[in-house]
């Protein structure tokens, strides 16, 4: 009996409820029309193209820097590395790897800068990474109409330049993690071998580094920077490191997530990437000074089996689109609560 | 009421906290009139006992206790402090839970208040009455009077010195009708020793007129001026329960020990040191409220070197500007190299390590494990617990050593501690300390600096560290510099001992030197040397 109440203790009932919430999503869907296995397709669809940005939190998380708010940096740097992969023209694998490879040097030197000012701002992290990512976002705004693009699948046709707030990937790497050894059961289940191995990957070279010298000297400047230093451990560069991987994961993210999703969208369509990831992980029982790899994954599971599961159940129940609604009562209800577990776990 | 059987009986009761055992099958009686001197050293669990006597939510938060608490022969089971109230128990805490803007009257009936029905009541029910000023002035002077102290019963708690603060709280508990058992903890902490007599006085009578009293205190020779009957607590279990009668401070403080208290011998071995491994030269530090001016000094191989002084001269700032914690300046040369300053990575490489005076702060990782807290400066330092993947491409942190690592000092040091993977935050203030030392000794530094090892832990635990250090300096030769403002300690174990003065060092004096010289020295020479009392200020580091 104890042992239940430290576990529901330690998960958290309000992860239990999200559990228990959307298993009954998946026993009420046939009941609704709603077919079984094309709804967990779309799962794991879901899971893999956004469980890369999930996990670009957790290095900045380690390191004491709170949650990444500012996730848009790197997912405006993955941007820029993707529409310079679409204007040389770079197809399959090598559009794909080409464009995270394009976007690692801006990644780089964003996040090297992003990591700076945040040293200059500790304690207050979160808020200014917040603000940081909706002026860039902005900036780029202007950047993505100036810039000299020219590919003509990407520029506005009636104007010839200045790059579409949509832009899609067909014919260059639509789908190419997704269909690399996929696996495809009847008409509507496909299993995405690829893009679930990519994810697979990614976390495992986390989980390796965090168990590094490096890894380790980060997670202790993010539980106590002062212990850190006296142990001859830079914080700042520590930091400034946690948020540069951060910045270059939120870039790989994107990438495996456009194509998935097969549309490369600019302008304003970063800052909302950011909250869902933030309250995934959250759901996934990570505070804003732990994280581990299972937060990331149950977290993501959890996040998107809920958005993919609730409009196609509730809206068949409801006749009605509520899965805008919850998402944003989800998203932004668990990123209220871990804030307020902050103050419980300072006590 | 039970004429002849105790008025509270506390019965095998025992407590734990994350597995550590605080409390083990304690326990004693409490008669009516007596006064039960409850002593112990920090972390003794005396007021872990005294909360689960007033029901403390803090004891249920952290899974309640096992054994039984009897009143007038009937078992009583509180789940919050009111129902021990209600149920006559009073305690007066170590701090002083008044209302500053309140009189002296207000805080002795608060929320007990004498009251007229007015016509507000009919409508809105008792809570519109009025006060009865008058009532409460009499009630409350009534309980003043019962103390035998004058107290102004119209004065603002805020304009009272702290003696009186302590008897109006006492007042406050008294003056309840039905309080029998009355417990004071520290309640003489705060007073001056003429104001103490009077709280003592004070406590007699009232266990004249039937009041049981526990009365718990640091200050030994008020236990025994005052307590009937005395039970030592030590490490959890009630070592003693006796009759104060023909008992001495003496007794008493060997039994809270558990081993003899007389001043440490010291023994008059030949120490063999070596060269000098250490000198200071012009160091001044920046560090705030222990600025360091222009000190010199060095140190011989294998010796312990002590550094002490008063607060704020800058005996802290040393260690904490040769290893780089704070801006420094001047010149540091160890093994006749130079030592780059405000460089912590470069001074803990050249092969020196810090105990921190601020555990907590620097000293831990609270929310990690034991053994991140001992094997990590080791492993950003020295590369060590590290183990190399695929032919050495990259390494991985090689958890099976920290795991041998860390039990080996669990041993070694008799830290108590669930294992090795319990949270640092989760054990006692020596065992912490203990934690920090063997970080430092992982390093295997030629030189260690220990910066106050034994604030804030109990005379046992600082025994143990003490005895550590020693042993280490002894076996491995290590050098140890030690900052302390413990004189005693320092006369205890170091060779040599350097006391600070506004930043510079007033003068180095070997152990054997008389108390009073260190005193001109810490006073400065033109003062007297009163100033060291500090010496025998535990009782302050030990409260914070």
């Amino acid at each position: 009996m104890r042992n239940l109440k430290t576990f529901i203790q330690d998960f958290g009932w309000p992860r239990i409820i999200i559990f228990l919430f959307l298993v009954s999503l998946f026993v009420f869907a046939p009941a609704v029309g709603v077919r079984l296995d094309a709804s967990i397709s779309d799962v794991f669809n879901r899971f893999g193209q956004y469980a890369i940005l999930v996990l670009a939190l957790v290095p900045m998380i380690q390191s004491g820097c709170g949650l990444n708010f500012g996730l848009a940096l790197g997912i405006i740097a993955g941007l820029l590395g993707s529409t310079l992969s679409l204007q040389l023209e770079l197809r399959g694998f090598m559009g794909f790897f080409g464009a995270i490879a394009l976007s690692a040097p801006f990644s780089i030197l964003l996040g090297y800068l992003y990591g700076k000012l945040l040293n200059k701002v500790k304690g207050e992290e979160m808020t200014i990474a917040m603000y940081v990512g909706f002026s860039f976002v902005m900036l780029m705004c202007i950047m993505w109409l100036v810039l000299p693009y020219s590919n003509p699948t990407m520029v506005w046709g009636y104007a010839g330049k200045g790059l579409r707030t949509t832009i899609t990937v067909e014919g260059y790497w639509l789908k190419i993690l997704n269909d690399f050894l996929a696996i495809k059961v009847g008409r509507f289940f496909v299993f995405p071998t690829g893009l679930l191995l990519f994810v697979g990957f990614c976390a495992f070279c986390m989980w390796v580094f965090l168990r590094s010298k490096t890894g380790t000297a980060m997670t202790a400047v993010g539980s106590n920077p002062d212990f850190a230093r006296a142990s001859g451990v830079s914080a700042d560069k520590m930091r400034t490191i946690s948020v540069v991987i951060s910045t270059f994961l939120g870039a790989i993210g994107i990438i495996v997530y456009q194509q998935s999703f097969g549309f490369v969208q600019l302008y304003t369509a970063p800052t909302p990437m950011v909250f869902p990831a933030i309250a995934a992980i959250l759901i996934g029982g990570a505070n804003i000074n732990k994280a581990s790899m299972v937060n990331v994954l149950v977290g993501t599971f959890l996040f998107q089996g809920l958005l993919t599961m609730t409009p196609s159940v509730i809206n068949s129940v409801l006749q009605t689109d509520m899965s805008e609604v919850i998402r944003m009562i989800v998203s932004n209800g668990m990123i209220l609560y871990a804030l307020t577990r902050k103050m419980k776990v300072a006590k | 009421m039970g004429q002849n059987g105790p008025l509270l009986s506390i019965k095998n009761i025992s407590k734990e906290f994350y597995g550590n055992v605080v409390l083990h099958d304690v326990s004693f009686d409490l008669h009516e009139g007596e006064i039960l001197g409850l002593v112990g050293e920090n972390g003794a669990g005396k007021t872990t006992l005294m909360r689960i006597l007033f029901g403390m939510p803090v004891i249920a938060e952290t899974g309640g206790f096992n054994g039984t608490i009897l009143i007038d022969g009937q078992e009583a089971r509180f789940s919050n402090p009111f129902d021990a109230l209600d149920a006559g128990i009073g305690m007066v805490h170590q701090e002083f839970s008044l209302i500053p803007g309140f009189t002296t009257t207000e805080n002795i009936v608060l929320n007990r208040e004498s009251m007229h029905p007015s016509l507000l009541n009919n409508v809105f029910g008792d809570r519109m009455s009025i006060l009865d000023r008058s009532v409460m002035k009499k009630r409350a002077e009534s309980a003043i009077a019962k103390l035998g102290v004058k107290l102004d019963s119209s004065m603002l708690v805020s304009e009272m010195p702290v003696g009186h603060k302590q008897f109006t709280e006492i007042a406050r508990e008294i003056s309840r009708e039905k309080t029998r058992v009355l417990v004071l903890d520290e309640p003489t902490a705060v007073l001056t020793e003429s104001e103490a007599e009077v709280l003592l006085g004070s406590l007699k009578r009232l266990a004249k007129e039937g009041v049981g009293i526990i009365f718990i205190s640091h200050r030994l020779q008020e236990v025994v001026e005052v307590a009937d009957r005395i039970v030592v607590l030590r490490d959890g279990l009630a070592v003693k329960n006796v009759p104060s009668s023909g008992v001495t401070i003496k007794d008493i403080a060997s039994w809270m020990v558990g081993r003899s208290v007389s001043a440490d011998v010291r023994s008059e071995e030949a120490r063999n040191l070596g060269a000098e491994i250490l000198s200071v030269e012009h160091l001044w530090v920046d560090m705030p409220g222990e600025t360091v001016r222009d000190v010199n000094f060095s140190v011989r191989s294998g010796e312990i070197f002590g550094i002490g002084g008063l607060a704020g001269q800058g005996k802290l700032g040393i260690p904490n500007g040769v290893m780089g914690l704070y801006p420094a300046g001047g010149a540091v040369r160890l093994h006749d190299k130079e030592v780059v300053l405000n460089a912590p990575a470069l001074a803990l490489n050249a092969g020196m390590a810090f105990v921190s005076e601020d555990r907590r702060g620097v000293g831990l990782l609270l929310e990690e494990s034991l053994d991140w807290n001992i094997a990590f400066t080791a492993m950003q330092i020295h590369g060590q617990y590290l183990k190399p993947i695929l032919g050495g491409l990259f390494t991985q942190r090689d958890e099976k050593a920290m795991y041998c690592l860390c039990e080996e000092y669990i041993k070694l040091l008799d830290i108590k501690c669930t294992s090795s993977k319990q949270k640092a935050k989760e054990l006692s203030g020596g065992n912490q300390q203990k934690i920090c030392l063997a970080k430092a000794f992982a390093l295997k530094p030629d030189l260690l600096f220990v910066s106050e090892p034994t604030r804030g832990i109990d005379v046992g635990a600082k025994k143990l560290v003490l005895d550590t250090l020693r042993k280490y300096n002894r076996e491995y030769g290590t050098t140890i510099v030690m900052v302390s403002s413990e004189l005693e300690e320092l006369r205890a174990i170091c060779d040599r001992i350097a006391i600070i003065d506004e930043g510079s060092i007033a003068g180095v004096l070997p152990p054997s030197a008389d108390i009073a010289e260190f005193g001109i020295l810490m006073a400065g020479v033109s003062d007297s040397p009163t100033k060291t009392k500090r010496a025998d200020a535990p009782q302050e580091a030990m409260n914070a």
